[in-house]
């Protein structure tokens, strides 16, 4: 499914502030892995995930996505293949569209933008259900603002965005973390069920330890750009966020360095 | 007063802001949809009157010479979005180059500073002497203008410019090339300024190459009359641009008022300048110096 090999991604590189985000990951996920990742600040989890979706260009490797290598690609092409949800609830919509305008745009996700028009009846009657298993009252709200919703559910919609033309890799930068924790296990069930529903292949930061344990079929953490720790099935359905810190300090030498991880 | 002197100015007014309307819709798509300060106007709607007068004095149609001077005005666009999007210059910077490339262009395509357009020697569609026609025609044109882009912003084409413009992250995460869909909206706008540069040469009777200086004030001044006009009501697409094309107009009337008035006028251009001034910095002065007299909101969301 996606398939990263030796990628290598440096940020001002030949200054005094030159910073090896990425050095030599590599990491292969199969069809339908569900995979949560952890780690301290600056480990390299969100530059991966821009990486994967184009954000920056590559300074060395490949990444695969279905054997097809999309390293030279654009981001807005990479787009047909990825749904994406960043951990700002205001980057992943546009604020002053409409709600149905803005799943109408992400339901095009990949395809040519012609001259028909945008929504069609159908289309307004598929977002309205899909809306309505969200459980947020949004099926009433198709011609709101975007920018006139909630935290939760303006990524709660951005999570309908990413996955109502199923992608083939979905990417969670930290969705939750911007947001109550009421609101954020509120969006982690949604986020769980879209995922299962559609048997989706996704990669999922978190900063909340015991969420990367109850969530998804495998846990990568990651230290100084590199994957240190990776464990799947029922290994880790066993772990608990002790065995985690234990884990971390053994492999890396160093302490966690994420406070919001130890408060949470 | 002369009010009887006043109101003979006012079907002038009218014509006039209905032009100058047009170019302001041109300016709402770069300013409001994609969000862009876009300079070339100045320039384009020079290119617009430039290539329409010689056209038409060369005895072309003066219809063609419209559709010409459309197409000469959306390459403009082009320039500044290529500018812009491919070379990663900031827009602003894009439409001051292209601005200043334009004013070598169209004293090359006019063949010198200005040229008269006389309506006894040509058959213009427009112009001062037939008022009631002029106003129906200009009108008519404002109707189309805003029908075909009322139906443009809402095909999955125009959605994606209106998402550009709204936000980038969002956009290229949806798989919108927002690069291209900034050339298409700057190509777009510039089209519609040179319109209304080909209407104002008709109209006025001449092609001037100083007739752009400062025409993204003018602009700018009726996009924020018409949103302040429909501001409290809703937001439709169709009453925003008819807002703009009222705010165009309310502008010249108040123009035309002044100088009526005995007001210099040399001196318009710098009061223009000090309003629009005023009304882009409102929203920013209320935030920062008056935040506890506002009727809450800014506070509320710190």
């Amino acid at each position: 499914m996606l398939e990263i090999r030796n990628l290598t991604k440096i940020f001002n590189a030949g200054t005094v502030n030159e910073k090896v985000a990425l050095s030599d990951l590599c990491l292969k996920l199969s069809d339908g892995d569900f995979v949560t990742v952890i780690g301290g600040n600056g480990a390299g989890k969100s530059t991966m995930l821009n990486m994967i979706a184009g954000v920056y260009p590559s300074d060395g490797g490949q990444i695969l996505i279905d054997n097809v290598d999309v390293t030279e690609l654009p981001e807005y092409k990479r787009a047909k293949y990825i749904g994406r949800v960043f951990q700002d609830p205001m980057m992943g919509t546009a604020a002053d569209m409409w709600v149905e305008e803005n799943l109408s745009i992400a339901d095009r996700r990949g395809k040519r933008h012609g001259l028909s028009w945008a929504i069609t009846k159908t289309d307004r009657r598929r977002y309205k259900e899909a809306l309505a298993e969200l459980g947020l009252g949004l099926e009433d709200r198709l011609s709101t603002k975007m920018g006139l919703l909630s935290g939760g559910q303006r990524q709660a919609v951005t999570l309908l965005m990413a996955t109502i033309k199923a992608p083939k890799l979905l990417l969670l930068d930290e969705h939750t973390a911007a947001l109550d924790p009421k609101t954020a296990s509120k969006v982690l069930e949604i986020t769980d069920r879209l995922i299962t529903e559609s048997s989706l292949t996704a990669l999922m930061i978190t900063h909340n330890m015991r969420d990367a344990i109850a969530y998804g079929n495998r846990l990568i953490m990651m230290n100084q750009g590199k994957i240190i720790f990776d464990i799947s099935g029922a290994e880790k359905k066993a772990l608990t966020v002790d065995d985690l810190l234990k884990k971390f300090e053994q492999i890396s030498g160093e302490q966690f360095t994420n406070d919001r991880t130890l408060l949470s | 007063m002369d009010i009887l002197g006043w109101l003979n100015t006012l079907p002038g007014a009218a014509a006039q802001g209905m032009i100058w309307g047009i170019m302001a819709i041109g300016v709402f798509i770069t300013y409001k949809i994609l969000d862009i300060a876009d300079l070339t106007v100045d320039g384009s709607i020079c290119t617009g009157a430039a290539v329409s007068a010689v056209l038409i004095t060369n005895g072309i149609n003066p219809w063609v010479a419209i559709l010409l001077s459309v197409a000469a005005g959306m390459l403009a666009g082009l320039i500044t979005g290529l500018f812009h999007a491919f070379m990663g210059i900031p827009a602003i910077l894009s439409g001051i180059l292209t601005q200043l490339i334009l004013w070598s262009l169209n004293l090359k395509i006019m063949g010198k500073a200005n040229i008269a357009l006389s309506v006894r020697s040509f058959n213009l569609i427009i112009a001062q002497v037939y008022s009631v026609k002029t106003l129906i025609i200009l009108a008519a044109f404002v109707i189309i203008i805003i029908a075909l882009l009322y139906w443009f912003f809402g095909t999955e084409l125009g959605a994606s410019l209106r998402a550009t413009g709204n936000n980038l992250y969002m956009s290229r995460a949806q798989g919108i090339n927002t690069g291209l869909a900034k050339v298409i909206g700057l190509m777009i706008s510039n089209g519609i300024v040179a319109l209304s540069g080909a209407l104002l040469a008709q109209y006025s009777g001449a092609a001037d190459i100083n007739m752009g200086r400062g025409a993204i004030v003018i602009g700018l001044a009726a996009v924020i009359i018409g949103e302040a006009l429909f501001s409290k009501m809703s937001t439709g697409f169709i009453l925003r641009l008819l807002g703009v094309v009222i705010g165009g107009i309310i502008y010249y009337f108040v123009y035309q008022t002044v100088i009526f008035l005995g007001l210099d006028a040399d001196l318009l251009k710098m009061l223009s300048a000090v309003i629009v001034a005023l009304f882009l910095g409102l929203p920013y002065l209320k935030k920062t110096y008056f935040r506890g007299k506002s009727k809450g909101g800014s506070r509320k969301n710190a």
